[in-house]
């Protein structure tokens, strides 16, 4: 019996060690080993906004930064429900990706040129063209911004809503009383219990929080942005190799999308696409997977169990969801939106 | 020699001082130096440049000059002023609070007593940050939407988003005010004084009382008023939103006031009783024998001794108001701890100096109100003759 073991023990050593010799060529990734040797992907989300990243009652997570969370566990491990979720709040968010405690942060966050320079952060591309924008109360008859003059407005504390609204007031010359809140959802409690006119986020993020008031018919989200808030995966400096298979799982996601691949046709296009750059997606030429140390199948699996980047906004905040979210910027470019992907060449 | 110095206790007690506290410092030096190493490997921005930074921080209440277009070290004052005003305001009504129920808890009346006694029980026992979230939504909750102000005299105006007074648009006058206020306590210091030791020398009460109303009250009061006639007004006025101009004291700013009183209250009140409590009874005995009436018993013979033993605890509600007022960020109170750990923070990303600079503001005022306490006790403390 104990020989047995100790013989696959051995026998797993000579594979581990022939592997080693096979990927020498590439630079270490202590995330990825971390990852693997624990079995599962920490992913770090929102504390809660539906629609992107937000446990229902039994607490399983669903959202858009979620699925992206879960297509990237499948790359990796190939297992798209090895991921555990450390909800954060705003001001939570940054000590734990520079601490280490998460392997990255897919969770409405602004990529922003300060962030980016000043706390060791990377934006590794962007999965939701959100724009900032109010919700008010029907009663008040504003439907744009420059209607709140003389009101009091409601936002999380060190969000970059907080600045933008700051600045876009004082521009214009606005007096608007703004009072941060440490939490999104005390924000939102408060504009709810009148507080407040009208509280700010991104319209992405205020479809979904609207669920969260007493009565979401008498609100209603102004349609115009204020700013633009490019958000998507965020990791730590260093461990560059880590960084390229966040970013590329990304891009694949909407790859796929662009060239037609989806979690249903996923197999069929594996097996007959004459499609060379799709061959060379899902692994079935070439060894993409293996020159970022993953296997040759990463995104055949992120797809099957996730689906295309459309497929997963359709899911979460678009037309198969509550939220119904128009694509509008989130489009792929040949449709008029502002999806891009590099090509996987 | 040397074995003679081992065995010299002071010789070795410095010497050991000396180890413990260059270890300490060659400690704190590895520590700060490999954070901030750590730091730059991972890219994280350190020094207090930002401090400099513009803020872009709109803040709702401030005692400050401070506006959005302000840097960092502006934004930081207002914090501080902020979390000084509310912790000092909140010291002396729960003060006031907290003697008014534990004399109530020492009544013979016995329904006075029993809802005190029941108070305290009942504050001793919930978490702070009940308190806090209870009257927050309690205070936005039971007032009326800013369309159905109550208005007192079309100028101070209560709704859910404050209560708004006029502001003057000339504040200079004020400190004139303050100036004649600050005259009128000083005299009325020097009359107790001069009363006292009259009342030393000859034994007779002087009308301190009279001269206090006169000094204390009826000053101020002309004084205020000549400065509010000096100076024109900023009135608010309804909007479409809220009213205009004017100065909001923000419903936080309430929620937090009543929060940390009713809550520290609790404790003073206990306080209050263990002092009176400590005062034998013998000495209530031997007063009433001497045929002072119940008031003067309590004025001149139990509270005088209770306060020594009332000083020390005190000391450290007053410690733990300021720490507590930090909980003002739970409900969006702009103090220090929600403005700078919690917006600047966010915004520059440097913890370490924040959270240091925010450390340091609890200490030093923490350590003068202890001193403050402590230079008090020993005024008050036993006089031996």
């Amino acid at each position: 019996m104990f020989n047995r073991i100790s013989t696959s023990a051995l026998a797993a050593f000579a594979m581990l060690g022939a592997g080693a010799a096979t990927a020498q060529t590439l630079v270490p990734s202590p995330t990825l080993d971390a990852i693997r040797t624990r079995g599962s992907l920490e992913c770090g989300v929102h504390v809660g906004v539906p629609g992107f990243s937000f446990p229902n009652d039994k607490g399983e997570w669903s959202g858009l930064d979620v699925d992206y969370c879960r297509a990237l566990a499948a790359a990796v491990l190939g297992d798209a429900s090895k991921v555990k979720f450390t909800p954060t709040t705003v001001q939570q968010r940054w000590p734990v990706l520079q601490s280490g405690q998460v392997d990255l942060l897919s969770r409405n966050t602004t990529i922003t040129f300060s962030r980016n320079a000043s706390l060791g952060v990377n934006f590794q591309g962007i999965n939701f063209y959100e724009g900032q924008t109010f919700i008010v109360r029907k009663a008040s008859k504003a439907t744009a911004a420059k209607d709140l003059d003389g009101a009091s407005v409601c936002v999380a504390a060190g969000s970059t809503e907080e600045k933008n609204a700051a600045d876009w007031f004082r521009e214009r010359n606005l007096k608007v009383t703004i009072t941060n809140f440490q939490k999104n959802d005390d924000a939102i409690a408060a504009y709810d219990a009148g507080r407040c006119d009208a509280y700010t986020a991104g319209v992405g993020a205020l479809a979904g929080q609207r669920a969260k008031l007493k009565t979401p018919d008498e609100h209603i989200i102004m349609a115009e942005p204020i700013s633009n808030d490019p958000q998507g995966p965020v990791t730590r400096y260093g461990d560059e190799r880590w960084q390229a298979v966040v970013r590329w799982v990304l891009n694949g996601m909407i790859a796929a999308e662009a060239l037609g691949v989806t979690s249903k046709n996923v197999d069929d296009m594996r097996a007959n696409s004459k499609n060379a750059e799709v061959r060379r997606l899902l692994g079935a030429e070439g060894n993409f997977g293996a020159m970022l140390g993953l296997s040759n199948d990463w995104m055949f699996n992120a797809i099957k169990a996730v689906g295309n980047y459309g497929e997963s906004f359709d899911r979460t905040v678009g037309s198969g969801s509550t939220l119904k979210l128009e694509r509008g910027q989130n489009a792929l470019w040949t449709k008029g939106g502002l999806l891009f992907t590099p090509p996987f060449q | 020699m040397l074995r003679r110095l081992y065995y010299d206790a002071r010789v070795r007690d410095l010497f050991w001082q000396i180890v413990i506290s260059v270890g300490l410092v060659a400690l704190t030096i590895f520590f700060v130096r490999n954070a901030s190493q750590n730091m730059v490997n991972a890219g994280i921005a350190s020094g207090f440049d930002f401090l400099w930074r513009s803020s872009g921080i709109d803040v709702p209440f401030v005692l400050t000059s401070y506006t959005a277009s302000d840097n960092i070290w502006a934004l930081f004052w207002a914090g501080v002023a902020n979390t000084l005003f509310v912790s000092f305001l909140a010291m002396i009504l729960a003060t006031i609070m907290g003697f008014l129920i534990g004399l109530a808890r020492l009544s013979s009346h016995w329904l006075l007593s029993t809802a005190a006694g029941a108070y305290v029980e009942f504050v001793r026992n919930i978490p702070l940050l009940f308190f806090v979230l209870f009257w927050y939504f309690g205070v936005i909750a039971a007032l009326p939407q800013p369309r159905d102000s109550l208005g007192f005299f079309s100028a101070i105006f209560l709704n859910n988003r404050g209560l708004t007074v006029p502001s003057p648009m000339d504040g200079s006058v004020f400190r004139w005010a303050l100036l004649a206020i600050l005259l009128a306590g000083a005299a009325q210091w020097l009359v107790v004084r001069w009363a006292a030791a009259r009342k030393a020398r000859t034994g007779q009460d002087a009308p301190v009382i009279a001269a206090g109303l006169m000094l204390c009250l009826v000053v101020p009061v002309v004084a205020l008023v000549i400065a509010a006639r000096a100076t024109g007004w900023d009135m608010p006025q309804p909007g479409r939103f809220n009213l205009r101009g004017g100065f909001v004291i923000i419903p936080e700013f309430v929620a937090l006031l009543a929060a940390l009183v009713t809550y520290t209250a609790g404790f003073v009140a206990e306080i209050v009783r263990g002092g009176i409590a400590a005062v034998v009874k013998g000495q209530r005995e031997a007063a009433a024998s001497l045929g002072l009436r119940p008031g003067q018993i309590l004025r001149f013979v139990v509270v005088p001794q209770a306060l020594r033993v009332m000083i020390p605890p005190m000391t450290s509600q007053y410690l733990n108001v300021l720490k507590n007022s930090s909980f003002g960020a739970a409900i969006a109170y702009p103090d220090v701890v929600s403005l700078f750990m919690g917006s600047a923070l966010n915004n520059t990303g440097q913890a370490i100096e924040i959270i240091a600079m925010t450390l340091a503001v609890y200490l030093f005022f923490g350590l003068i109100v202890s001193a403050l306490m402590n230079w008090y006790n020993a005024r008050i403390a036993l006089v031996s003759r």
